[in-house]
């Protein structure tokens, strides 16, 4: 697998989708497990490596998968797994695990598929923007098309049979990764992420724990998968998640309101920093790419390529960072690398920032 | 509060838990919770919850030591589940359903699926349906006294049982 094919562009969810300025993007992931072996955390080696060459074989033939790359996980260099990690195509989990654990990933990054994690099957589809009904479309073509030549485990009571009880029914986990700023500079994201644990939603920082969570970014998922239809989860999901973007804008616009030089001192402070420091480390650049993609959404910062914040939140992490130097590098170099990085994208698809302040 | 462990130390750790049905408080000094296998500073999986400390109910007989009931197919013993929290195969869920039927009530919004069914599964999907419908039928014609109904019922669910088994025999 090349891995450095990935870093060269952009993933399939970076570009801008519905509601963009608050919803970054949207997945869904289905747990499916062959019904003639032992999942994976309790099989032996050569089960795992039958089910894995089984369905690396098999997957390839669908015809939602076409143009791919697959590898085993011992196929992998720590740095590759990394990269992988990194970009949201395999898990930590995964990334641990060796012969008889694999990943299969169409070209475009919209789908991967992990094999032989806690299950079988770990299918994803990532869409930008707030769009859980198209990722859960797509994901649900592809299950159909492998349950064509496999057959899975499956209760009429309880579902799709997976290895931890949490999983069972659906097995469908669908999630939209959100930046709220707004609703952490308010103090409100405390109760946001109290009311959606009361009604069976899941929010944890995208980067770090709680409230905390650098670059203000929150990943809010369904809990409960029995019971319900896949389409039931996926409305709920989406209604919510619309109420939680309609209480970000709000937030935001009455802080512009309360102080109005707050907030464009925070972005253009974000933008003056990433435009010319020489040491970023990762926390502070989360936290001031957050603040600047705040000014984008706002159009008190103009970038021609609404994007490459997007991209820089990605291509700026360790993996990413050492992949594109072509060797490892300590701390403090990943730290210059960084700032050299983000300084060189984001001058590059400035739009006149300084004509616009002085009109 | 004191731990209720140590019963000296103060209980700084809390755990809620809803065990079939009814709410469970564990208070805990941090020594007795790291003590008990409660890591605080890695975040905990509902299921280890779930599965964990104080999740016996009470009426349950103790684990027998040895020769302990196992999964027929992978050999899973309920002590392998209870430590990771994760089954063995498909047909665990059998092997521990009276085990897992709390558990799976206390994660999710119901006990019946509702989603999608594989292609070969429909019609056995459609048996269990209409079987959970005829129970539903049966229990109310029972309640309202009206026997000749509810013997008509039994009658419908004893060959749509029938009819199951059949088609289940000839598949391996």
């Amino acid at each position: 697998m090349n891995t450095g094919q990935y870093i060269e562009r952009s993933s399939a969810w970076m570009p801008s989708g519905p509601e963009s300025g608050v919803a970054i993007s949207s997945r869904v992931r289905l747990a499916r497990n062959m019904a003639d072996a032992a999942f994976p955390g309790w099989a032996g080696e050569e089960d795992r490596i039958r089910v894995w060459e089984q369905l690396r074989d098999l997957l390839p033939a669908c015809p939602s998968i076409k143009n791919y790359q697959a590898a085993g996980m011992d196929e992998l260099s720590g740095l590759d797994k990394q990269i992988l990690f990194e970009r949201h195509l395999i898990s930590r989990e995964l990334a641990e695990r060796s012969r008889g654990s694999g990943v299969v990933i169409r070209d475009d990054e919209v789908v991967a598929v992990m094999i032989n994690e806690e299950d079988h099957i770990r299918l994803q589809c990532i869409r930008p923007g707030l769009d859980i009904a198209a990722a859960w479309k797509e994901a649900d073509a592809l299950d159909s098309e492998i349950e064509g030549s496999v057959d899975f485990s499956f209760s009429p009571q309880l579902g799709y049979l997976t290895a931890c009880p949490s999983n069972v029914g659906t097995g469908m986990r669908a999630s939209v990764m959100l930046h709220v700023p707004g609703l952490v500079l308010t103090k409100e994201i405390n109760a946001v992420v109290k009311g959606m644990a009361k009604i069976g939603l899941a929010v944890r920082g995208l980067w770090g724990e709680g409230s905390e969570a650098a670059g203000n970014m929150f990943q809010v998922s369904n809990q409960m998968t029995l019971g319900e239809s896949e389409e039931d989860i996926v409305d709920q999901l989406e209604q919510i998640v619309q109420e939680i973007i309609e209480h970000e804008r709000n937030a935001r616009w009455r802080v512009l309101e309360a102080d109005e030089h707050r907030i464009h001192d925070l972005a253009g402070r974000a933008y003056g920093i990433l435009a010319h420091a020489h040491i970023l480390t990762s926390k502070e650049a989360l936290d001031l790419l957050s603040d600047l993609r705040l000014g984008v959404d706002m159009g008190i910062v103009d970038l021609r390529n609404e994007c490459v914040i997007n991209e820089l939140l990605i291509l700026s992490q360790p993996g990413h960072l050492q992949k594109q130097e072509g060797r490892k590098l300590k701390a403090t170099e990943r730290d210059i690398r960084r700032a050299e990085l983000i300084r060189e994208r984001i001058k590059a698809s400035k739009n006149d920032l300084d004509g616009k302040e002085h009109e | 509060m004191k731990c209720e462990v140590c019963k000296s130390a103060e209980a700084t750790i809390h755990l809620t838990q809803v065990v079939d049905g009814s709410i469970q408080k564990v208070h805990l000094c941090e020594s007795c919770a790291a003590e008990s296998g409660v890591d605080v500073n890695s975040p905990m999986s509902i299921t280890d919850i779930l599965l964990g400390l104080g999740g016996e109910p009470a009426d349950l007989p103790p684990p027998v030591k040895s020769g302990e009931r196992s999964c027929p197919r992978c050999h899973l013993r309920r002590v392998d589940f209870k430590k990771s929290g994760r089954l063995g195969c498909p047909e665990c869920y059998e092997a521990f359903a009276e085990e897992l039927a709390p558990v799976i009530r206390a994660m999710h919004r119901n006990e019946q699926h509702r989603g999608k069914v594989p292609e070969r599964e429909q019609e056995r999907m459609q048996n269990t349906l209409q079987a959970a419908e005829l129970k539903n039928q049966l229990e109310a014609a029972v309640s309202r006294e009206d026997y000749e109904e509810a013997a008509q019922i039994r009658d419908k669910l004893a060959a749509l049982r029938a009819t199951a088994v059949n088609e289940q025999e000839p598949s391996p």
